[in-house]
Parts: structure tokens; C-alpha cells; sequence
């Protein structure tokens, strides 16, 4: 078991979330230029949170195109593991289409950095198999463009498939569509969550809660 | 090969909803100018060479689909103009 944490030109989070998969959680994990694309010996591979190429055009637009992302579809295709998109990860990971939708500008117009509730909506994924269902979890935030967006096509299949994995419970901080938070692809091995789990992984930093989702990935692996 | 100058206008869908061209809407009221259906997009200009007007058209089409705008909520369109 290894896993990898993406390093864009831009991402900031790499090491928060380097530090909860290796010192806290004990995986070998190894950071990962992103111009690699030999990705066989990863069982997990996140796209960490930040602003990969300043977001110019749109956040994710131009990291959709590095080589390791582009290296991606096929490691999906045979189910080599499981791809973990964080923020700016979900963000590239829409982009690339390898999540349906996409993560527009807050309604608010501002960067919104702050401890929000979110809902269990699926534990019957790999991401979430350690919560009750319904369960509420405080994660941070902290982007400007976090507001998914659908076709109502998409949304019906998501529904159908049940891929909305995360949603925001009460307030909605970024005006997404049906408060989505967090969604799947349909094979269940790709996620996209705009909430920082990294951020939450210990107590010194509120709950704790974060680090059961990256307990939970390793738990289906 | 000609060389030709593209402007690429990138605006938000028509049902997306667009806070930053509501915000300047609101500002425009503010200002006297009653306006509706503020929307605020991107301008991208490049230039390209091909040997047409219509190779250059394609191939700046096809990137355009494909980067410069997200067809998920963005719509854009294509100007061309020879120098």
C-alpha cells in the first residue's frame, strides 16, 4: 500500500495532507511531481487542495492538462485505486471531466475560509465507510470558486447512481446546487470534496473527524 | 500562411446564475445606468497562423471547446480578423 500526494505548481495542502496519510496515519506515501505519470505503485492518489497555476483561467484548467492528470483516466479505467480530489483537487478533477459538474465562483464573490457542517449523504462508499449515514462532520473551507454547478441531466444521474457523497448541512455556504459538497464518479473510485478533511485531522485542530475520511479510503483498499 | 488575430469571448450560460455580473448591475444602478442582464465573461485574444480563415476558425475552436472555456458553464464565441 502507497500512496501518493499530487504536486502541482500551486498546491499548497500537499503537505498537511502528506503529514495526516504518513506521520499520522503511517502509510508510505510519497509527494508527486506533476509531471510523473508512471502511477502503478499507488493504491491512492490525492490531488491536494491550493491554487495549482494561480487558478488563471479557472481553477483546475490548466493542471487538467499536466501530465500526471492526463495519466489519470486510465488509471480509473483499470482500477488500479482510488483518486481523492481535495478543493483545488476536486476543481481539477471536474475540469478533467473525470467528475461530472463543475466548481464555479461562491455566490458570495468572496474566498470563504471557515468551519462548516457538513452530511453524510452515502456511507456506502469507500470514502465514507467509517461514518453513520446522516452523520455531521465540522470540516474547514476555504475557496472562492466552490459553488458546484449541474445540468439537471447530471444531477438526475447522480441521484440515480448515488454519487453525492457530501453535502452541507444548514447553511450553504457557497450557494451549491443541493448543497453538494462532495460527489463520486460512477465506477466509485474517483471523489471530489470541496471541504478540507486534512485540515480536521487531530483535535488540536477542532474534531478530529477529517482524518476518518483518509481511514476510510485506506479501510477499502 | 496567413496570420490571423482571434478574439475569443467567454461568457457564464444563460441559467447559470452570475453573482459577479449581478454585483456590476448593482453597481451600474448606483451609478444612474438602469440596466438589465449584466453578465461578466472573459476576453481572450490570440493570434494564430494558418492557411484559411477556416483552418484558423477550427483550430481555434477546438481548443476553445476544450480549454478555454468549460462547456459545463461557459458559452463562448469566435471572432476572426486578417492581418
Amino acid at each position: 500500500m502507497r500512496a501518493a500526494v499530487v504536486v502541482f505548481p500551486g498546491s499548497t495542502c500537499d503537505h498537511d495532507t502528506y503529514y495526516v496519510l504518513k506521520e499520522l496515519l503511517g502509510v508510505e506515501t510519497d509527494l508527486v511531481w506533476y509531471r510523473e505519470t508512471h502511477l502503478d505503485p499507488y493504491s491512492l492518489i490525492v490531488l491536494p487542495g491550493g491554487f495549482s497555476y494561480g487558478d488563471y483561467l479557472r481553477a483546475g484548467a490548466i493542471a487538467r492538462f499536466a501530465p500526471l492528470v492526463q495519466a489519470l483516466p486510465e488509471y480509473v479505467e483499470r482500477g488500479r485505486g482510488i483518486v481523492l480530489g481535495i478543493c483545488n483537487g476536486f476543481q481539477i478533477l471536474t475540469e478533467a471531466r473525470l467528475l461530472p459538474g463543475a466548481l464555479t465562483k461562491n455566490l458570495s464573490q468572496r474566498f470563504l475560509c471557515k468551519t462548516v457542517k457538513v452530511r453524510i449523504e452515502n456511507n456506502a462508499t469507500a470514502l465514507t465507510r467509517l461514518f453513520q449515514l446522516g452523520e455531521i462532520v465540522e470540516l474547514p473551507i476555504a475557496h472562492g470558486e466552490g459553488r458546484y454547478v449541474a445540468s439537471a441531466e447530471t444531477l438526475e444521474s447522480l441521484k440515480r447512481d448515488r454519487q453525492i457523497v457530501l453535502r452541507y448541512e444548514g447553511e450553504n455556504p457557497n450557494g451549491s446546487l443541493e448543497q453538494i459538497a462532495g460527489i463520486c464518479d460512477k465506477t466509485g473510485t474517483v471523489f471530489g470534496m470541496m471541504p478540507h478533511p486534512e485540515r480536521n485531522s487531530e483535535k488540536l485542530f477542532g474534531s478530529g473527524d477529517g482524518v476518518r475520511f483518509f481511514q476510510s479510503v485506506l479501510s477499502s483498499l | 500562411m496567413k496570420e490571423f488575430l482571434v478574439r475569443v469571448l467567454v461568457e457564464p450560460k444563460p441559467e447559470l446564475l452570475d453573482p459577479q455580473g449581478q454585483a456590476v448591475e448593482r453597481a451600474l444602478a448606483e451609478l444612474g445606468l438602469s440596466a438589465q442582464g449584466t453578465r461578466v465573461g472573459k476576453y481572450i485574444t490570440l493570434r494564430v497562423k494558418a492557411l484559411s480563415a477556416q483552418q484558423a476558425r477550427a483550430r481555434v475552436d477546438e481548443v476553445a471547446r476544450k480549454f478555454l472555456a468549460n462547456p459545463v458553464i461557459e458559452r463562448y464565441s469566435l471572432e476572426l480578423e486578417e492581418l
